[in-house]
């Protein structure tokens, strides 16, 4: 599916598909093919978001996404997405809720079947080749339940050994992330007693038990309390050093302006706007920023009955 | 107030059938089997105005006994609705009493209470020949209904009170299941031993005429044998009880409407494998490592695990009664079948946590290969033992060769079976953590379905096993027998390898549709 989009942020409705006359260079320069933003664009003025990219998924890329729809009913969930996460970046992926972030990393990571696209994880496509796809990436599902009656450490254990390593390296693999999670006190603990924070750790270690080059992690600071998510934000800052690539999905505009150095924005199941931090807030604040993109929001003082001075 | 807890108990009804076209289906099926049902006991109802009083007497007694009863235990297995529960309603400033009257009248108007209600009422059908005890018999309807849904409540409020921790409310839910499925044998020993004297029913439902559960249905048929007297004394128990309810109800609301639920928790240190130490470090092995953990402590597994103590006690009540050793000795293959089918609900139970499975690309083989051997490890032996033991308690040991061989046929070839039809349809199973019993809503036309091909499936496979047990049974040559054995441990192992791979194959192609299945179910 051929998708080369000139994405307008003004508005959805004149977001036609027009093909540039040639392909900019694709490869080594990642940040330079991302959008393309005057830096001192006024804060009043949305300067349109152009997105160049190659017809066929990159594979230089971490994960490339090509032309990726989901209908579910009447509900385009997503409309369209074509994105490419650089290897060695720490991504995010904004948008309102419903805009389609979890539907689209489902697709991503070979849990959903898309109805039409291609995606591909440092060039291998995960619809055709998916043991090889999923053999590279560790997947944090939002909202997924965990086989919790097992303990902490027996389930980082069968994470392990179910993505085929053997049981000396699952264990010692295993002692290692409980450390770096600061969960040894309770990997004796039954997951189902686990508190939120804890439920989200155990789950990051089983994503990143089989040492996979990237990690796409769906809302993993939901429901987490400041300190474990500094902790897990250390974590992640940590295997993005150390040449992994992180995509974080989430709604907390300030950790990921904060965290990740590039961003796309999401909503209605399309980009609005992808590159990284600095060209997506044009000098702006990233949350002034999103709402700008997204729209929605209104300026009043609430009902006559709800002030009560 | 009272209206809108009301209203907001149908739209939650509806809006439950409007999930899935395949629910709503299912729900349609069990309404109508429902209002057949019910328009059976109104007809019947009707049908006992050509009945002596006496009997009519004894019938609604013992009946509405027994409804009052259900009413009171079965919510303790089946939390007959959530959305009008106490966590959920706490933070709303409605007042207590108003509370009460909303929670009473939607109970009353859920399915169940509808059911019960209409059929209560309709207790006055058999007064036609007496007006002035028709008439009472519609109010004592109406109360005796009501004093169900209350008893109902309370019991919820007040068990929820006892305690919410995790393990107390799992253990309980295993415990009180084991008199239960045993209450058949126990009433049917203690009846069976009255038998000789033939008033036993009629006795029994006038001691129950005087207890909290059937003072209510009483009343009328006491006016109509012409004891005012005793008419009213049972009011009194009758309204004594439903006092009694309604105050522990209202004690129990009060307390869970300020007493949120908690959760328990136990920390151990690391370096506890358990089986993960022990199963081979494959996929597959992990896979029957977690399932066989999952076996011992989940409590909807365990509630299947019961199984094997349960039935060959209950099959040998059975055949203690009627004198016989054959229903006994049939123990080894009814406990092999059980357990084979129990893996059709293997996914199902999963939930989204399958999501790991395909998320570490898990093949499908693997899978399949270790939730069956989890179920061998103990099923298998188990089997064998039954067979064993119940061959020396009967005292038969000619048809345990064919027996084994139709045991060792149900498990595998069940299990095989199970392989094939877990990877096709997972259906709305009790969540991790849920009450094991609770049945969701379309959960049982659907499984029905699949269960019926399994089943068919399965005789199939089994049918030279069966064949061979009934000709080593009327011929009573011990060779038949032999040949049996070898034929189910032939063709076993083949019907679960076929099982496994075909089984695994499919997995490997849908597990994405299996995926959106589970999601849209949990």
């Amino acid at each position: 599916m051929q998708h080369h989009e000139f994405h307008t942020v003004t508005g959805k409705d004149d977001m036609t598909a027009v093909n540039p006359p040639t392909p900019p260079e694709r490869g080594q320069q990642h940040p330079a093919q991302d959008a393309v933003q005057p830096a001192s664009a006024p804060a009043a003025y949305i300067a349109p978001t152009a997105q160049y990219l190659s017809p066929e998924p990159d594979p230089e890329a971490a994960l490339s996404i090509r032309g990726l729809f989901k209908t579910f009913g009447q509900n385009h969930a997503v409309d369209g997405i074509s994105l490419d996460v650089p290897a060695g970046s720490f991504y995010g992926l904004v948008g309102p809720n419903g805009a389609g972030k979890t539907t689209t990393l489902s697709m991503a990571t070979g849990l959903l079947r898309p109805d039409a696209g291609a995606v591909a994880v440092h060039g291998v496509d995960v619809w055709q080749h998916p043991l090889e796809a999923k053999a590279r990436v560790g997947v944090l599902s939002d909202g997924a339940r965990l086989f919790d009656r097992l303990t902490g450490e027996q389930l980082v254990i069968y994470a392990g050994v179910l993505s085929g390593m053997d049981r000396p390296t699952a264990i010692s693999r295993t002692k290692d992330l409980l450390q770096l999670l600061d969960l040894q006190s309770a990997a004796g603990t039954l997951v189902v007693d686990y508190s939120a924070g804890m439920t989200k750790k155990i789950a990051l270690a089983c994503a990143m038990v089989h040492a996979p080059r990237l990690l796409v992690l769906d809302e993993p600071f939901e429901s987490v309390d400041p300190v474990s998510a500094a902790n897990i934000r250390d974590i992640l800052g940590g295997f993005v050093s150390g040449g992994g690539t992180v995509i974080v999905s989430s709604h907390v505009m300030d950790l990921v302006q904060r965290m990740c150095d590039h961003v796309a924005v999401i909503t209605s199941g399309r980009v609005v706007a992808s590159g990284t931090i600095d060209d997506v807030r044009g000098g702006e604040d990233l949350e002034d920023r999103f709402v700008e993109l997204v729209g929605g929001r209104r300026v009043q003082e609430g009902p006559e009955w709800l002030r009560h001075s | 107030m009272v209206a809108a807890l009301v209203r907001l108990r149908l739209l939650v009804l509806r809006n439950s059938l409007k999930r899935s076209v395949g629910q709503l289906i299912a729900v349609i099926i069990g309404g109508l089997y429902g209002l057949f049902v019910l328009a059976m006991v109104i007809l019947g109802l009707f049908a006992l105005n050509f009945a002596p009083v006496d009997l009519l007497r004894t019938i609604v007694v013992l009946a509405g006994s027994a409804l009052t009863l259900g009413w009171a235990i079965i919510p303790l297995f089946l939390p007959i609705e959530q959305t009008l529960d106490a966590p959920h309603l706490a933070v709303y400033p409605i007042p207590l009493n108003k509370l009460l009257t909303g929670l009473l009248i939607s109970g009353v108007v859920g399915i169940p209470g509808a059911i019960t209600m209409v059929a209560s009422v309709f207790t006055f059908g058999s007064w036609l020949r007496m007006p002035g005890v028709a008439v009472l018999a519609l109010l004592c309807g109406i109360a005796g209904a009501l004093l169900c849904v209350m008893l109902s409540r309370a019991v919820t409020s007040a068990a929820s009170g006892l305690s919410s921790g995790r393990r107390f409310r799992e253990a309980a839910g295993i415990l009180i299941f084991i008199p239960l499925v045993l209450v058949g044998p126990i009433i049917a020993g203690t009846a069976s031993s009255l038998e000789n004297s033939k008033d036993v029913l009629p006795n029994l439902a006038n001691a129950m005429s005087w207890t909290p559960l059937g003072a209510i249905w009483a009343i009328p048929s006491q006016v109509a044998v012409g004891d005012p007297l005793g008419a009213v004394l049972r009011a009194l128990i009758g309204l004594a009880t439903i006092a009694v309810v309604f105050l522990v109800w209202r004690w129990g609301l009060a307390r869970a409407l300020v007493t949120p639920v908690h959760a328990t928790s136990r920390v151990r240190a690391q370096g506890k494998l358990g089986l993960f130490g022990r199963f081979p470090d494959t996929p597959a092995g992990v896979i029957a490592a977690r399932c066989l953990t999952y076996w011992f402590r989940d409590p909807r597994y365990l509630r299947q695990l019961v199984i094997i103590p349960v039935l060959p006690l209950l099959l040998w009540f059975y055949s203690s009664l009627t004198g016989g050793t054959f229903l006994l000795q049939a123990a080894g293959p009814f406990v092999a079948f059980v357990l084979g089918i129990t893996l059709i609900a293997d996914v199902s139970y999963d939930s989204t946590a399958f999501v790991l499975h395909m998320s570490k690309a898990v093949p499908g083989r693997a899978d399949r290969w270790g939730r069956a051997s989890a179920v061998l490890v103990f099923g298998l032996p188990a089997v064998v033992a039954i067979t064993l033991i119940t061959a020396a308690v009967a005292h038969d040991w000619m048809p345990v060769p064919a027996l084994l061989g139709l045991s060792v046929g149900l498990l595998l070839g069940g299990l095989g079976v199970c392989s094939v039809t877990s990877a096709v349809v997972v259906f709305p199973a009790p969540s991790p953590g849920d009450n094991p019993f609770k049945t969701r809503p379309g959960a049982n036309t659907a499984l029905l379905g699949s269960t019926f091909i399994t089943w068919g499936v399965l005789a199939l496979v089994n049918a030279p096993e069966i064949a061979l047990l009934i000709v080593n049974l009327v011929t009573g040559q011990p060779l038949w027998g032999w040949i049996a054995l070898v034929v189910g441990i032939v063709l076993g192992p083949v019907t679960l390898a076929i099982g496994a791979n075909v089984g695994g194959r499919i997995l490997d192609r849908r597990s994405p549709e299996l995926l959106v299945q589970l999601q849209k179910d949990a």
